[in-house]
């Protein structure tokens, strides 16, 4: 009722008495499968909601926002590398480059390490949404919207504007969760999502999953099902289980659904998406005629409209042994609540049967009190030293975490 | 009016791009040439810009100098500037005066169509109700009619790329012909 009342001013302040044949048109005008289901009109809170758009340029390394990230005690943060726009998801190579990718941006960007001196190159660019980089003997392997390339020997070629060779492109080419994250799994297999075209849709069957393939594009296969769309996983050091987190749907309500944190016990299972939500939510529209029973639950919920994004295994000796073999996630921070909430990195602590034993903050600061992102994480990673690497998007930034007197990394 | 709007067209895509030594303010005439010097464009397919908003603006030149968005000739216009040249550009349209829709009789059915699906899609929540936008929502509230409906369909159509995915999943679900309706109510919007 509130809707008609307030659509109805609106209109008749704009076209008098055609509001009527207007109003007329709404209720089954929204197709099947929109994004936009679920948007409540007529409320002001919600009205106010829509995506929060990462700056298109990065921020200058003397104005990042380091003063207002909070660590544990004894822990230090520092700036990595600046001056990447949009830095997203990380890969280390062998040698010490950090190899970042972007997704509002065309470029990869690669952080070489000399001496400790750390200094940010754009690899390539004129790329498509290129998220994703994962590296392995000496090659970069990168996840474009639509496609997996790679660049062999790409320590020799920085600098040298390398060209990505495509290994596999039977992707569809939807933009909604089609950026993709891309990993190397313990069975020497690159691993990337094929995302749900949409904020909640039922999709045909190249959506909605996570896929593998041989280190030279051949032997696709599907090996989970029922994700909207994942942009973290990681093995678990000692199980070499896969978990992963999924993001989940909008416009439910400002507390659900909660993210969720996965795991893969067996090839092929169903996590739900988009009929059963967090684990006990069937979906309004699509849950009708299923059971979440159905289908695998999550491990941990990470938070509503949290954006649980980047996920690792602490597997260094820096950080105090409570740490080791835990979970960090970086949770980019909702949009789609009035009441913003996550920009932080998150520690998960397991079970010793690797369950989820409880989800806390670990660094915070990105999300202000003023209900404002001063910055945004997207993806972490352990370097060799046992510190730990945070991706900005925001701010175009990577920060290092450390533990105890604080050694200077060089910037 | 036509042949007037051709010969400025003309002008200005055969005008060469500015050096790259040259300052905002030197650049800016080039631009307003075609884009419109009162915020406004009179130039067909080219955008008004008046009172744009300043993040969207610093998008769309950043999308062009790194040849993000292939449209010429704004690619060789926006070769070689700065990062600060972006701020600069998009601070100065940012302040131009908001375009104005057309004189004239509007078609009351095609409007309220429009309005419906305006509604419907919810462009008036990212866009705002009076359509002048947000960050990188832009301003689209009397833009020129043909402009709209080539952006739409470059949306629908893959051709046009977004910053983020936004539109790209809003107009998947839009037809071509509503695509016609939403350009004229939005177009001709007071």
């Amino acid at each position: 009722m509130r809707k008609l009342v307030s659509s109805g001013l609106l209109l008749a302040g704009t076209f008098g008495l055609l509001a009527t044949a207007a109003l007329a048109q709404q209720p089954e005008a929204l197709p099947p499968g929109s994004p936009l289901i679920g948007r409540p009109a007529g409320n002001e809170a919600a009205a106010k909601l829509a995506p929060v758009p990462a700056p298109p340029l990065a921020t200058a390394a003397d104005k990042l926002p380091l003063d207002k990230l909070k660590a544990p005690k004894g822990f230090n943060i520092e700036v990595y590398a600046s001056g990447m726009p949009n830095a997203r998801s990380m890969a280390l190579s062998d040698k010490g480059t950090v190899f970042v990718g972007s997704r509002l941006q065309d470029k990869v960007y690669a952080i070489t390490n000399k001496d400790g001196k750390h200094e940010a190159h754009v690899l390539v660019s004129g790329l498509y949404r290129p998220n994703g980089v994962a590296f392995k003997n000496g090659t970069l392997y990168i996840a474009e919207l639509s496609q997996i390339s790679k660049i062999d020997n790409v320590e020799e070629a920085i600098d040298k504007s390398p060209k990505p060779t495509v290994i596999y492109n039977d992707l569809p080419k939807d933009e909604a969760h089609g950026w993709k994250f891309l990993a190397i799994g313990p069975d020497n297999k690159l691993y990337f999502e094929v995302g749900q075209p949409g904020n909640n849709v039922l999709h045909d069957s190249a959506h909605g999953q996570l896929r593998r393939i041989n280190l030279d594009g051949s032997g696709a296969e599907v090996i989970a099902y029922g994700i909207r769309n994942t942009v973290g996983f990681d093995w678990n050091p000692k199980t070499k289980e896969l978990y992963f987190t999924d993001n989940g749907r909008d416009w439910l309500s400002e507390d659900l659904p909660n993210d969720e944190l996965n795991r893969i016990t067996k090839l092929g299972q169903d996590f739900g998406e988009p009929y059963c939500h967090q684990g006990n939510i069937p979906d309004i529209e699509f849950g009708w005629g299923h059971s979440c029973s159905d289908y695998v639950p999550p491990i941990a919920l990470m938070g509503p409209h949290a954006a649980a994004l980047g996920m690792r295994f602490y597997t260094g000796t820096m950080f105090p042994s409570e740490y080791r073999g835990q979970i960090f996630v970086a949770r980019h921070g909702s949009w789609n609540r009035s009441k913003k909430f996550g920009g932080d990195i998150a520690l998960v602590r397991l079970n010793a049967d690797g369950s989820a034993k409880s989800v806390e903050p670990f660094i915070t600061g990105f999300l202000q009190p003023d209900n404002n992102y001063i910055g945004r994480p997207v993806d972490v990673m352990n370097m060799p030293d046992g510190s730990l690497l945070i991706s900005d998007d925001w701010n175009g930034a990577i920060y290092r975490v450390s533990y105890g007197s604080k050694k200077v990394a060089g910037r | 009016m036509r042949r007037f709007a051709a010969a400025l067209m003309l002008g200005c895509c055969f005008v060469a791009p500015p050096a790259a030594a040259q300052s905002v303010q030197e650049r800016l005439p080039t631009c307003l040439a075609c884009h419109g010097e009162h915020g406004q464009s009179q130039t067909p397919d080219v955008p008004s810009l008046g009172a744009q908003q300043g993040f969207y603006v610093t998008v769309q030149l950043l999308m062009f100098r790194d040849r993000m968005r292939v449209v010429e000739p704004m690619n060789d216009m926006a070769r070689g500037l700065s990062d600060d040249d972006l701020r600069a550009f998009a601070d100065i349209i940012s302040k131009l005066p908001a375009p104005q829709p057309p004189d004239g009789p509007v078609d009351d059915a095609r409007m309220a169509r429009g309005q419906a699906l305006v509604e419907v899609n919810h462009c008036n929540i990212c866009h705002r109700p009076d359509f002048s936008g947000q960050d990188n929502v832009p301003r689209i509230g009397a833009q020129r009619e043909e402009y709209l409906v080539k952006a739409l369909r470059g949306y629908k159509d893959n051709s046009r790329r977004g910053y983020d995915a936004a539109m790209a999943d809003v107009v998947a679900a839009i037809t071509d012909e509503q695509i016609l309706d939403l350009a004229y109510c939005v177009a001709h919007f007071r």
